[in-house]
């Protein structure tokens, strides 16, 4: 499992982590939540290797993410970016098929069973029927669940998401707040970047709270969040109440 | 219905086309000589032997060895930095080439073919060197970096100038080949681009798929195992080696590395398994038009190759940055 030592980031001389020890919950959703700048995303992409520590280092069972070979690591982790770069006239299947990167030889072919996960990722997120079609005709949900599709073909133990749901009408956040609990079902570990708090609360497990590059609280949505939690981090009047679907906390601001 | 496999009919059409002109380039240049001598000459002794086995057909095999470099090199190094405005010779990669080649020539004019080679390669690497190391500081659009290149290829081409100026006697050699001419070529040069492509082309393979990645961004290369940086830096060199050998051996020639792959793609879609092959014969298939009618338009007399590939490529340059909005 992913956890941190000491990890400190800075961008020219700005600290964007500071100094932040945390482990993260095998099985559990956990979901990354803070003001905007709080660094929330630079420690996702810390945790996937493509931000460098500054000063300690996130460890990946116990041992330091820079032991793991490129390939090696991308079977064991998955992420997909906040802004997806869609390339012209690719097709959903290829995109997917990308998703195979980690685990094929040297010249990009695909093996049988390369090919059948491709297609089992396509079927769970409901696009094969557009297989064939490009990415970019594609509606705003559709395409999210296209690149949903690839992160799943990519087949790893650690799923993690940055604002997945950003681009996405309610229906289609609410879809794919659902994928991520049948992620979770299959076992995997989710963490994911979100803005919206009461989907946090509803759908995730375990909630860590960040503001200014630290970590301010974490547990249990139930636990952790509180009109004064929203108050401190991010200076919001709001009440607390329970959602009436799920009975997780809910915020309303005034 | 049945559906035609488009890219190998494509492959078809071009590999007709390229042994088309390439024949055609047999029959092509200041002595008129018959079907009939060329085709007696070519299998058994004759008198034009010099003429066809020396002269002409060595100098198709450069035509298409060149051009199939650069076109290849346009092709990788487009795919890597993600902008279609970029090429070996835009990028001052070839203009530093020739820069370091004309410097060896002007200096030591007897120098042997893999002295220059070396040379040739040492040029286009530090030409290579400035430019990434400007994008890396600046981070420029795909548009600024094109401006940055062509500043950084005027410049080391203004040091090509100054070195004719000052040494005049010496020029000669160093004028025909900076042109990008294949006259006075032979055998020599031939495996020298054959046997950096028989290379490289498995090479350019090997990363056609991960290009295809990069394609959805760093942190997603990154994330499916492919380590941006790393593969930047080996499509890079394997750009450079190709366009700092073709320049050895034929000189500056400008626009194949640009207009071959925007080609290519046009055809063949974005791809790279298909671009790198696509490029490269398209390239050929350039320089060997470009060459024959070089030769071809007003014998005895005798263009540049690199004369006409300029004519009809910096228009295209134009058209592409007038309709260039996003990649």
């Amino acid at each position: 499992m992913i956890s941190t030592e000491n990890l400190t980031i800075a961008y020219a001389d700005k600290v964007i982590i500071n100094d932040l020890n945390l482990t993260l919950q095998k099985g559990k959703i956990t979901a990354l939540i803070g003001p905007n700048g709080c660094g929330k995303s630079t420690l996702l992409k810390a945790f996937a290797r493509i931000n460098k520590a500054n000063a300690g280092q996130v460890l990946l069972n116990n041992q330091p993410l820079s032991s793991y070979a490129d390939k090696q690591l991308a079977q064991k982790m998955s992420l997909l970016p906040q802004i997806l770069i869609t390339p012209e006239g690719i097709t959903v299947q290829r995109l997917v098929e990308y998703g195979r990167s980690p685990y094929i030889s040297h010249w990009g072919k695909l093996g049988d069973q390369d090919k059948s996960i491709v297609n089992a990722a396509m079927q769970e997120t409901q696009v094969s029927e557009f297989a064939t079609q490009a990415v970019e005709s594609l509606s705003g949900g559709q395409r999210q669940r296209a690149w949903i599709a690839m992160l799943l073909a990519q087949d790893t133990d650690i799923v993690m998401l940055d604002e997945p749901t950003t681009y996405l009408d309610l229906s289609h956040q609410i879809e794919l707040m659902k994928l991520m609990q049948a992620m979770k079902d299959k076992g995997k570990t989710v963490i994911v970047v979100l803005h919206d708090l009461n989907q946090a609360c509803r759908y995730c497990d375990h909630l860590i709270v960040m503001k200014e590059g630290k970590i301010i609280t974490e547990g249990t949505p139930s636990t952790v969040f509180t009109e004064q939690l929203l108050s401190d981090v991010f200076s919001l009047k709001a009440k607390v109440v329970a959602d009436p679907v799920a009975n997780t906390p809910m915020c309303v601001a005034y | 219905m049945k559906t035609i496999n488009l890219p190998l009919l494509y492959f078809v059409i071009l590999s007709s086309l390229v042994l088309l002109f390439s024949m055609t380039s047999l029959f092509v240049g200041a002595s008129n000589i018959s079907m009939a001598d060329i085709i007696h000459t070519l299998f058994e002794q004759g008198e034009y032997d010099f003429i066809i086995n020396q002269y002409r057909l060595p100098r198709i095999f450069l035509a298409l060895g060149v051009g199939a470099g650069l076109g290849l090199s346009g092709a990788l190094i487009q795919g890597v930095i993600r902008n279609p405005l970029a090429s070996p010779d835009l990028m001052g990669i070839s203009a530093g080439a020739g820069l370091a080649a004309t410097a060896l020539l002007v200096f030591y004019a007897a120098a042997p073919v893999y002295l220059l080679l070396l040379t040739a390669l040492s040029g286009g690497l530090i030409a290579a060197a400035i430019i990434l190391f400007i994008a890396y500081k600046t981070r420029p659009t795909p548009m600024r970096l094109a401006l940055i290149g062509i500043a950084i290829s005027t410049f080391l081409s203004s040091g090509i100038d100054f070195l004719m100026i000052v040494n005049p006697i010496e020029i000669n050699t160093a004028m025909v080949w900076l042109t990008g001419s294949l006259w006075g070529r032979n055998w020599t040069q031939v495996p020298l681009i054959w046997g950096t492509l028989a290379v490289i082309i498995p090479f350019a393979f090997w990363l056609a798929w991960r290009l295809d990645v990069m394609g959805l961004g760093e942190d997603c290369a990154t994330s499916l195992g492919i380590r941006p940086s790393k593969l930047q830096l080996m499509a890079l060199l394997t750009a450079v080696i190709l366009a700092s050998i073709s320049v050895a051996v034929a000189g500056t020639i400008a626009f194949i590395g640009l207009l071959a792959p925007h080609l290519a793609r046009m055809l063949f879609g974005h791809h790279h398994k298909y671009l790198i092959p696509s490029s490269a014969l398209l390239g050929g298939l350039m320089l060997i038009i470009a060459d024959t009618l070089a030769r071809g338009l007003q014998p005895p007399l005798e263009l540049p190759a690199g004369v006409l590939t300029s004519l009809i490529g910096a228009p295209y340059f134009i058209f592409l940055l007038q309709r260039y909005k996003a990649w």
